[in-house]
């Protein structure tokens, strides 16, 4: 399988905090990684990792070509599409301008109307809102347009950081079963964040999991979901 | 009742003026949340531009349309050069800068085209219309204002760049992530403001003639009418400086004679701040804790 992302001995820090200590991870071309851990193990610090938004050491190759040191404007024309912590929408636009921004970088018009509808396939929802203030948006609405955003840039890669965060289970539900499709039909790599281990090793192929900066676990997913002490210790269900 | 259509009718006319330097203060602030002191002397300075390739023997229309281009040049070099540094420092680092900037280009205008109080032409015919209640240049220099204010709002509506410039005022770290290359945006910014105010320079300076103090009051009641409509509202901004020109013709005419016409301005401001500080159409932003 050819590796689409690979982080070697990668370090990161805020100031003077370091977060990662030297981690190795891969995701694989067309497939679905999962980062696994507790708050503040450096889940969301490894995605920011990946698009140049701190201070990093190391190595990260995206197809095989190195992106580390790139800006974040330039990661993301190398095709990496990054869904953050909080949705990240445009609240005081309409889902219209933040599903336009989303497909900014793109100059082929026909290919990006055909991505609207199929985003409104996805997200009937959105077609619905599609005037509406996004900050109006209800939670689950914001992270359906925030996926709508990141897919419109037709990314090779997709960083999908805490999807469940805040939302009800019934949401929560819904949103993995149209992920679950979006992963058959588009073809992207995904690298899945989440506190929710159950659902995260659910959906993923490979998985990771982190403690305070270093990866302490990695493997199948199916086989970290049976294994009874890894779930014990450090997943908690 | 005749004199008073003639004092609104001018004042919508200087309101046009003040709606334009108020929508270029607020395109900055939306974007990074400071005030430029300078974009009055920068306007000054874009006009002595004008005024110099008019003197050449250049048309007027194609020099203002190279003053628009040079200022909306000197703009974005100027936020390149001077203001990207200042992009983390403190506030008042950043007060530092614009108070010096405001200084810098004023002495500009007087040591490149001299102190002296110049006239400046109006491409208008200057002979009352509709029975003396508008001059042909009032009517002309507002239709320029109302066309200038109309397409930086289609641009900022309708284009893919607008809608960018936008994102990056308001979410910088979304848009980031989206490929908008927000560094360039503020630039841009900074390039059109200063392009909006070599048209309110250009306008003006044929009523209040050319000097390089010229735009120090425009400055101040553009101000006033960007905080009434709302400093973080385009649309409020523009409104807020036509009801400015108007409350200031009408003050000056009627209440506090043409000597106090500045403290309007002031009245103005401060009674925004202790009233109503978000403006008349600005947003509050209430912060959950």
């Amino acid at each position: 399988m050819p590796i689409m992302l690979e982080a070697k001995g990668l370090h990161a820090a805020y100031g003077e905090t370091k977060v990662l200590h030297g981690i190795d991870f891969q995701v694989v071309e067309g497939g679905v990684t999962a980062l696994l851990g507790a708050n503040g193990a450096g889940k969301t610090t490894t995605l920011r990792a990946i698009c140049g938004m701190t201070r990093t050491q190391g190595s990260i190759t995206l197809g095989g070509k190195e992106i580390t040191g790139l800006s974040t404007e330039d990661i993301v024309r190398e095709g990496v599409a990054h869904v953050p912590d909080g949705r990240g929408t445009f609240m005081e636009l309409t889902v219209e301008e933040n599903m336009k921004l989303g497909a900014y970088t793109r100059k082929d018009r026909a290919g990006v109307d055909q991505d609207f509808e199929r985003m409104f396939n996805y997200f009937p929802r959105l077609k619905e809102r599609y005037r509406q203030q996004a900050g109006t948006l209800s939670g689950g609405e914001q992270q359906m347009l925030a996926i709508s955003r990141a897919l419109l840039l037709r990314p090779r890669l997709l960083l999908l950081d805490e999807p469940s965060f805040g939302l009800a289970p019934l949401i929560v539900k819904e949103i993995f079963s149209i992920m679950r499709r979006i992963r058959d039909e588009e073809k992207v790599s995904i690298l899945l964040v989440e506190q929710n281990a159950s659902i995260a090793l659910a959906f993923a192929e490979d998985a990771y999991l982190l403690e305070t900066g270093r990866i302490v676990v990695a493997g199948k997913a199916a086989e970290i979901s049976k294994d009874e002490s890894i779930r014990r210790s450090y997943l908690g269900y | 009742m005749e004199g008073f259509i003639h004092q609104v009718v001018s004042g919508i006319a200087t309101g046009g003026i003040y709606a334009s330097v108020a929508l270029a203060l607020v395109m900055i602030y939306q974007a990074t949340h400071h005030i430029n002191f300078a974009q009055g002397e920068m306007a000054t300075f874009s006009t002595y531009i004008v005024l110099t390739f008019i003197n050449m023997g250049i048309p007027y229309w194609i020099a203002f349309v190279l003053g628009f281009v040079l200022s909306f040049l000197i703009g974005l070099t100027i936020e390149r050069i001077l203001i990207r540094p200042m992009q983390n420092a403190p506030i008042l680092s950043a007060v530092g800068v614009f108070v010096g900037l405001l200084l810098i280009v004023n002495s500009l205008s007087g040591w490149f085209f001299d102190y002296t109080i110049k006239q400046f032409p109006t491409p208008f015919p200057n002979h009352p219309l509709w029975g003396g209640y508008i001059s042909g240049h009032e009517l002309g220099s507002t239709g320029v204002t109302l066309a200038v204010l109309t397409l930086v709002y289609l641009f900022f509506r309708h284009t893919s760049l607008g809608l960018a410039m936008r994102a990056a005022a308001l979410n910088p770290v979304s848009s980031r992530l989206v490929g908008v290359r927000v560094g360039w945006m503020l630039a841009l910014g900074w390039g059109l403001a200063a392009a909006i105010g070599s048209v309110a320079g250009c306008m003006v300076a044929p009523i209040v003639f050319l000097d390089p103090n010229m735009m120090s009051g425009i400055l101040l009641y553009a101000f006033a009418g960007a905080l009434l409509g709302g400093i973080d509202s385009p649309l409020g901004a523009v409104l807020g400086g036509f009801a400015v020109g108007v409350i200031e013709n009408l003050g000056g005419a009627y209440i506090v004679g043409t000597e106090l016409k500045l403290t309007l301005a002031l009245v103005i401001i401060v009674a925004v701040l202790t009233v109503k500080p978000s403006g008349l159409m600005g947003r509050t932003v209430y912060t959950r804790v």
